[in-house]
């Protein structure tokens, strides 16, 4: 080893000595861009064992500091005590100064694959991407596995097993999780040779076997529907049914109350709909949502709305009384009105100016010369 | 420590690799089995024994000899230490030839061949790695039906090669070439048991003889 730095030493002579000190190390070269497979020997083991014991020394010098018990001073005290010394005012929380065990700071490194007679210690060595082979080897060994026990029963006459594995709320890791896992880098074509292999494994009818060596290569996905809750009918002083409902169009927002057996009265804002909306238009986008459900003299209604101009406040008012409306009608009807567009929420707003251009699409006039 | 070195050096069959196998094994294996007339290399002539109904005979008598040769210095690389890689391009018997190398304690390399891994070792282990003494060819040739890439670069990296050689293939560059079939299952599986007995028997003998050493 020290003829070959001399060779190197005298090779590169020029260079820095921090590049000097890193060939002699011996580890494998495995390239950037992941954070867990990074550049060969950055940190040698003697390094971080440096980095550690200086790291808890310094832990017991900031506890004597900050007057507290040095055996029991967590993480979050040491994260506290270091906010309280150097305060910062930058906003990127991991611009600011930390203090965190070395095994967090700098990532996990692959050690020397070889031992001291110079034979590598794994069997896949001499491929290059040892821990992503040996996965593909161990899979192909659980499906042959598989196979076998299929065989097994077919000889024996015994049914094969046929509970329908749940893939709907699973997926398989995604190409950089399984690069963190293997610390090796990946290409895009050895990750879809392996999902396709994890795929043909759990086609087979007796995959629940190697269930456990699936599942960690799988994780779940979390229900993202929603299902919009009905909110159940409120009965005031009177007895009388009513229910609530929000809305907003461009700027206004608006508050809904409709109540059942009514006349087909509306108030806004304490005024009476003629009063409050003298254009007919205004008036024919409120009674829309009961026009369309046939209810046009069965409810009363009281909102209040503020903001955005004339037909945002109609828009608004048209929402809420919709949303309100849910609770008094089937699943069937809710659903058409769904379709009707009554439910959901208008989109459209102002498009800002565009510097270069008159209004947000009007260019300025072409002039030829 | 040399007496351990030297002694085997000294016997013609040193680790008794003639009993490993038969003739009637070699037959029974369907290792005689070469391809068809028109896939002949000119360099596998002198190995073939006939062609039926246009498909090749390898003679048994020339793969025998062949075969323990090469059981015979495998055998001495393992006993010295040696590192042995078995290579193949065969995707039907990857599995196969890497569980055997496992088995051994040896390596195996039965995927894509990336371009300077001998030749360009040290740039892509790193410094201080050690290459295979011993490259086994359980098949010659690659995907492409061309002659692997290894064969070329263990002769420019001075590192002796065996390999099974079929009709098809070019026997050249192999220090010491096996006339035998290397596509049918049961050729394959007897291959991966021969060598897998040998090299387990030379680390044995190697073990004892340290042992009858260590009590001296």
């Amino acid at each position: 080893a020290v003829g070959r730095v001399l060779r190197l030493c005298r090779r590169w002579g020029a260079a820095p000595r921090a590049q000097m000190l890193r060939l002699i190390c011996t580890t494998t070269a495995v390239q950037k861009k992941n954070v867990g497979a990074s550049g060969p020997e950055k940190y040698t083991e003697a390094f971080i064992k440096k980095q550690i014991e200086e790291f808890n020394l310094g832990k017991r010098h900031l506890a004597n500091m900050m007057g507290e018990d040095p055996e029991t001073f967590t993480q979050e005290d040491i994260d506290r005590a270091i906010a309280y010394l150097f305060p910062s005012g930058l906003f990127d929380k991991q611009a600011r100064p930390m203090m965190k065990h070395p095994t967090e700071v700098f990532p996990e490194q692959r050690k020397i694959q070889w031992g001291e007679d110079g034979r590598p210690f794994h069997f896949l060595f001499y491929t290059g991407k040892q821990s992503y082979y040996s996965l593909m080897h161990e899979t192909y060994e659980k499906f042959l596995n598989v196979l076998k026990h299929q065989d097994q029963l077919v000889a024996e006459d015994l049914p094969l097993q046929k509970e329908k594995r749940n893939l709907a709320g699973s997926r398989w890791l995604t190409k950089i999780e399984l690069e963190e896992m293997l610390l090796e880098k990946l290409s895009d074509d050895d990750y879809s040779r392996f999902i396709q292999l994890l795929q043909k494994l759990v086609a087979l009818p007796c995959a629940d076997i190697e269930e456990n060596y699936i599942q960690k290569f799988s994780k779940k996905v979390p229900v993202q529907l929603q299902k919009v809750v009905i909110e159940p009918l409120k009965y005031n002083e009177q007895g009388v049914a009513f229910s609530t409902g929000e809305g907003k169009r461009k700027t206004a927002r608006a508050t809904a109350i409709v109540y059942d057996n009514g006349t087909g009265k509306i108030t806004v804002n304490g005024t009476d709909i003629l009063h409050y909306f003298p254009v007919l238009q205004d008036r024919e986008q409120l009674l829309f949502p009961f026009q369309f459900l046939g209810r046009i003299g069965k409810h009363d209604m009281v909102c209040t709305v503020s903001g955005g101009g004339r037909s945002a406040q109609a828009g608004a008012i048209r929402l809420a009384s919709a949303k309100a409306l849910r609770s008094f009608v089937t699943e069937k009807e809710m659903e058409f009105m769904r379709q009707a567009g009554l439910l959901t929420v208008d989109p459209r707003v102002k498009e800002r100016k565009k510097p270069g251009q008159e209004g947000p699409r009007r260019k300025f006039t072409w002039k030829k010369r | 420590d040399d007496k351990l070195l030297t002694e085997p050096l000294s016997h013609p069959d040193f680790f008794s690799v003639k009993d490993l196998f038969t003739l009637k094994d070699l037959f029974n294996a369907r290792v005689h089995l070469g391809h068809k007339k028109g896939c002949r290399h000119r360099f596998m002539e002198p190995y073939i024994f006939g062609c039926r109904l246009d498909q090749d005979i390898i003679d048994l008598d020339q793969t025998m000899q062949h075969l323990q040769l090469a059981l015979n210095f495998t055998a001495h690389v393992a006993y010295r230490g040696g590192i042995i890689l078995f290579v193949s391009r065969k995707r039907q018997f990857c599995h196969l030839i890497e569980s055997t190398a496992r088995a051994c304690g040896e390596y195996a390399h039965t995927r894509y061949w990336q371009g300077g891994l001998l030749t360009n070792a040290h740039t892509q282990f790193g410094p201080g790695v050690r290459l295979p003494d011993l490259l086994v060819f359980l098949s010659t040739l690659n995907n492409v039906f061309e002659p692997h890439v290894a064969i070329r670069d263990a002769a420019k990296m001075n590192i002796p090669t065996v390999g099974v050689v079929d009709t098809n293939c070019n026997p050249c560059l192999i220090t010491y070439p096996i006339p035998g079939n290397d596509d049918s299952p049961t050729a394959m599986e007897l291959y991966c048991k021969l060598f897998r007995m040998t090299i387990i028997r030379a680390k044995d003998k190697r073990r004892q003889s340290e042992a009858i050493e260590e009590l001296r």
